[in-house]
This record gives C-alpha cells, structure tokens and sequence, in this order.
C-alpha cells in the first residue's frame, strides 16, 4: 500500500469515526428517552398532574411542583426581562467605547460562567436572609432572575445588532430622537430575536435545581403557591427527591416527572427555534 | 422637555447595566464575608492540607481536599470524554458534512444542552451506572466514573459548537492552499486547520471545564456523598457542588461553622471558575482581533 492509498484510507475511517461520535449524543439521548417513556408513561395520566405529594408512591403528584415552576417562570420574566433588554439597549446603543463599558462586557461574560450554585448562595444570603423573604417564591424567582440575566442581555444585543442600519438611518431623517428610535423602530424589529433569547433563557430557568435548594425551596409542600411570599418546590426538585427514595413507586414517579420537565423544556425550545428562523428570513 | 425624558431614559437604561456589576460585587462580598467568619474558626492551612472533610460529624475535619480530588475526578472523566468527541464532532460537521446536514444536526445537538441536568443525574444513575457495572465488576452504585462519562455528554455540544464556530472562521485560502498541496481532508484537519484555529478550540475546552467543575446535580445524584481523597474512579466520591447541596437539603441553623462551610466550599468554586472563565475571555478577545 503506497502513502496515498493510506491517507485516503485514514481519511474515510475519521470520516465514519465523526459520523459516530456526531450520532452518539443523539443515539444516548434516544436510549434514554425511550427507558424514561417504558417506566414513566404508564404513571401519567390527570390524577398524577392534578395529585398533591403524598408519602406512598402510587398516590402522589406533580402539582404543587408543577404550580411551583409556573409561579418562578411568571415572576423570573417580570423581574429578568425588563432589566436585561434595558442592560443590553444601554451597551448596544449608549455606552461609549471605554472603561466603563470594557468592565461591563468582560464582567457580564463572567456572569454567564459563574456555576448556578454560586447564584443560589448568594440568593440565600441577599433575598432569603438579608431582605427576609424566606425561602419563598419571590426569593426563588429573584436569584433565577440574576442567573439568566447574562443570557438576556447577551440575546438581546444580538437581536438588535442584527437590526440593519438603515432602519435607524430612516428614523433619525425623520426628525425622531434616539428613545424614539429604539422605542418604535429598533425594538419592534428586533423582537422576534428577542423573543427566541428569552424563551431559551427561560428554558434554562424552569430546569434549575441546585440554586433553589440552596436558598431552601422544599421537596414537600402541602399546597400550591397561592402568592409569591409562600414557601413553593418546583419539578426538578420534586423529581431529585423522589430519584433519592429507595422505594421502586418513585423512581417510576420520577420517570413520569421528568417525561412532563423534558415536555416543557422541548416545547420552549422548539418555539424558539421556530422565532428564531422566521426572524433570521426577514432580514435575508 | 424631550431632552430631560431622553437624559434620565438613558440614566434608567444605564442603571440597569450597572446592576450586573453589583451581581458581581454581590457574590463577591457574600462569599467573602462568610468564609472570613469561617476562617477565623478554622485555619487556613487546614483547610488546604487536612485530607479529611467532616463537619457534618462529631469528630470534625475541615480539610477541602476530598471535595476538591472529588471534583477534579468527575471533571476529568467528563472532559477526557467530551473534549475527543466534541472535536471530532466539529470536525465532522465543519469539514466532511454535506451542508444541509450541517443545519439540521446543529439544533438537534443544542437540544442535548437544553436537558435538565436533574434528568441527566436519573440516567446516570438508573441506565449509565448499572450498563457500567454489568462489565466492571465491584463498580459501586454511586461512583465517578458514571457521573463523569454523563457529565461529558453534557459538555460535548458546548465543545462541539464553539470549536465548530472557530474551525467555520478559518479563512478559506488556508484550506485550499492545503488540498493544493495534495493533502486529504484529514491532514488538512489536524496540520491546518485545527492550528489555525487553536485558540477558539482551547477557549471551548475551557469553558467545558468551567462547566464540568460547577455542574451540581449530576454528580449530587450520581457520584454519591462520601467525601474521600481518591483517584479511583469506581467508589462513591463527593465533589464541592455536592456537598453545597448535601447541606442546603439538611436543617442547618443560620451562622453555625456547619452553615459557613458551603460559604468556603463556595468560594473555592468560584475562585476556579473565575480564574478559567477570565483566562478564556483573555483568548477569546485576543482571537477575535486576529481575523479581524
């Protein structure tokens, strides 16, 4: 075998070897879809969405921890949104090139690497003890809030980067001032990319665990959040729990849990994916 | 009047910047205050040199490198494991592919990142463990190794997309100066192109270490809570994050040392990732003027 048949040979073997490792992740994910689906679908039906916890298997539900994940979703938007675009329109459209602006690029990059715990112990000591909401939904939602802040105001500057200048050139002819401007032209045009970051960052929010059993969000809670003062757990943390018992009935549970997290978590990605390319066609 | 509304709009929008440095100046001061309370319970050079973690016994010990050997282990595992693939993965996608393959397997290996970690704990623990086991005999149920490999899978489309992205940049001459020459796909890869573009692909294994180092439930779940100062990979360890948890999930009274201990767990995570994270941002930054 001369050298150039080796080297045609090495190059179709890394070929099927790429294939492999490319399909591997995909293949794992499918395995493991399909082992939850085999134990947990024949658990889902309405009694288990609708069922408070309870101590035997058969009897408990999801929906305390489900209400508990609505509750942060809504309040972490509220809190995370409007300060994250403002942060992302402010760097993308004020700041001058500079000091100031060099911290807060280098700072918010470090933000997005900051492990999710370290935000749970800082949501501990800041929301639940320092400003006393307790372990309650509000501080919940809070140190969520700080935690996709990074991710929001990276999406948003790319949405409205990817704005064309003439759009702002137009704006401006016409006698607008700058709010004016980003307020009617920039944002309207860059809201679907917007949208797509926010949804992907929310996505991320509804499966964290690690910070909200940091700043004390139970395993077991009788009721339902009824405001966002009281004490709340969400589905990763109801499937954590139960993945912890050694009793079979749970770890059934948790695989019908998790089939409704990875529902959630698809859905929201799929609808950003979707944003995403219908938004990327109206620029092209 | 309009002036006045734009000047304090800007003033708002310029707040809301400034928050993010008070996140960072928050974690900061938290962390520190604490573990200075804790420090001046417990010394410093025990802290680095006790090779035993007790604080939750009678007969405490408060030596960090148990948490430490436990989650430098599962990170090693998960990039020896991730950092292979994910680069054959990029290299794959960005040379070899057709383009429309290219479209369709990018979304479908993002969604591998948008799993909850919590579910990758489950199948570590309930799938990856016991297929393990049925070759490794004396595996235990809680262990590295099953923890580790996991945890790659995790970090393998981060490694896979950002190398990717930095192999995608390399400018087009370089490669068909290459095939001029006569050299396969292959050698243009390893001789060229991954040259070339070695700076973005080292920030993405940085960044998927940063990440191996502060991910929490998986190793919670699957790697066990025993602290222990090992390299072995098949016995139940407890890494930093896990530990955090371990103790949060407890009844632990506000101000006692067994409540400081995750401030000083805390910031020895944070100083590791900080440094990695600054590091890749000091490429990344370096890397960008390059082609630019």
């Amino acid at each position: 075998m001369n050298n150039i048949t080796k080297n045609r040979v090495k190059d179709n073997l890394f070929r099927f070897w790429g294939i492999a490792c490319t399909l591997l992740g995909l293949v794992l994910l499918s395995i493991f879809i399909g082992s939850i689906l085999i134990d947990g679908l024949q658990r889902i039906d309405w009694s288990f969405i609708t069922s408070l916890p309870s101590r035997k298997a058969e009897r408990a539900g999801i929906f305390t921890a489900l209400m508990g994940s609505v509750w942060i979703l809504v309040l972490t938007t509220i809190i995370a949104l409007p300060v994250g675009i403002a942060a992302a329109i402010y760097l993308e459209e004020y700041a001058k090139k500079g000091r100031l602006s060099n911290l807060l690029e280098i700072n918010i990059s470090n933000l997005a690497g900051v492990p999710s715990i370290i935000y749970g112990l800082l949501g501990l000591e800041v929301f639940v003890r320092i400003m006393q909401m307790g372990a309650s939904v509000l501080a919940g939602s809070f140190t969520l809030a700080l935690l996709i802040l990074p991710i929001v105001i990276v999406s948003t500057r790319e949405a409205i980067k990817a704005v064309p200048k003439s759009l702002r050139d137009a704006s401006f002819a016409l006698g607008a001032s700058k709010w004016q401007t980003i307020s009617m032209q920039l944002l309207p045009a860059s809201f679907g990319g917007i949208l797509t970051g926010v949804i992907l960052a929310l996505s991320r929010a509804v499966g964290e665990t690690a910070p909200l059993i940091v700043i004390g969000a139970l395993a077991y809670v009788p009721f339902a959040p009824s405001s966002p003062m009281d004490e709340f757990s969400v589905m990763p943390i109801q499937i954590f729990n139960w993945i912890s018992r050694p009793q079979q009935g749970f770890e059934v549970n948790a695989a019908a849990a998790i089939i409704i997290l990875l529902l959630i978590t698809f859905v929201m990605n799929g609808i950003a994916v979707y944003y995403r390319n219908r938004w990327q066609k109206k620029f092209k | 009047m309009q002036k006045i509304k734009e000047a304090v709009i800007e003033k708002g929008l310029m707040a809301s910047a400034l928050i993010t440095i008070a996140v960072t100046a928050g974690i900061i001061l938290v962390l520190a205050i604490e573990s200075i309370s804790f420090f001046s319970e417990v010394s410093i050079i025990d802290f680095f040199t006790d090779t035993q973690w007790t604080p939750l016994y009678a007969d405490k010990h408060f030596g960090i490198l148990p948490l430490l050997s436990g989650t430098l282990l599962t990170s090693f595992i998960a990039i020896a494991f991730a950092v292979p693939v994910g680069l054959s993965i990029s290299i794959y996608i960005s040379e070899y592919a057709p383009k429309g393959f290219r479209k369709t397997i990018k979304p479908a290996l993002e969604l591998l990142a948008a799993v909850p970690t919590v579910v990758y704990g489950f199948f570590a623990l309930t799938v990856v463990t016991p297929f393990l086991q049925s070759f490794i005999p004396g595996l235990s149920g809680f262990n590295s190794l099953s923890a580790g490999l996991v945890m790659g899978v995790m970090i393998i489309p981060f490694i896979s997309s950002l190398s990717e992205d930095a192999l995608h940049a390399v400018p087009n001459s370089l490669r068909e100066a290459a095939y001029g020459m006569g050299s396969t796909k292959l050698q243009n890869a390893f001789r060229v192109l991954i040259p070339a573009a070695s700076s973005g692909i080292i920030v993405s294994i940085i960044l998927g270490i940063s990440r191996a180092i502060g991910e929490t439930m998986i190793v919670a779940i699957a790697a066990g809570q025993q602290p222990r100062l090992t390299m072995d990979p098949t016995v139940p360890v407890e890494t930093i994050t896990a530990y955090i948890v371990q103790v949060s999930l407890g009844d632990v009274a506000h101000g006692s040392l067994e409540y400081k201990t995750i401030f000083a767990a805390g910031i020895t995570l944070f100083v590791f990732t900080f440094l990695l994270n600054t590091i890749s941002y000091r490429i990344r930054k370096k890397f960008r003027e390059k082609y630019e």
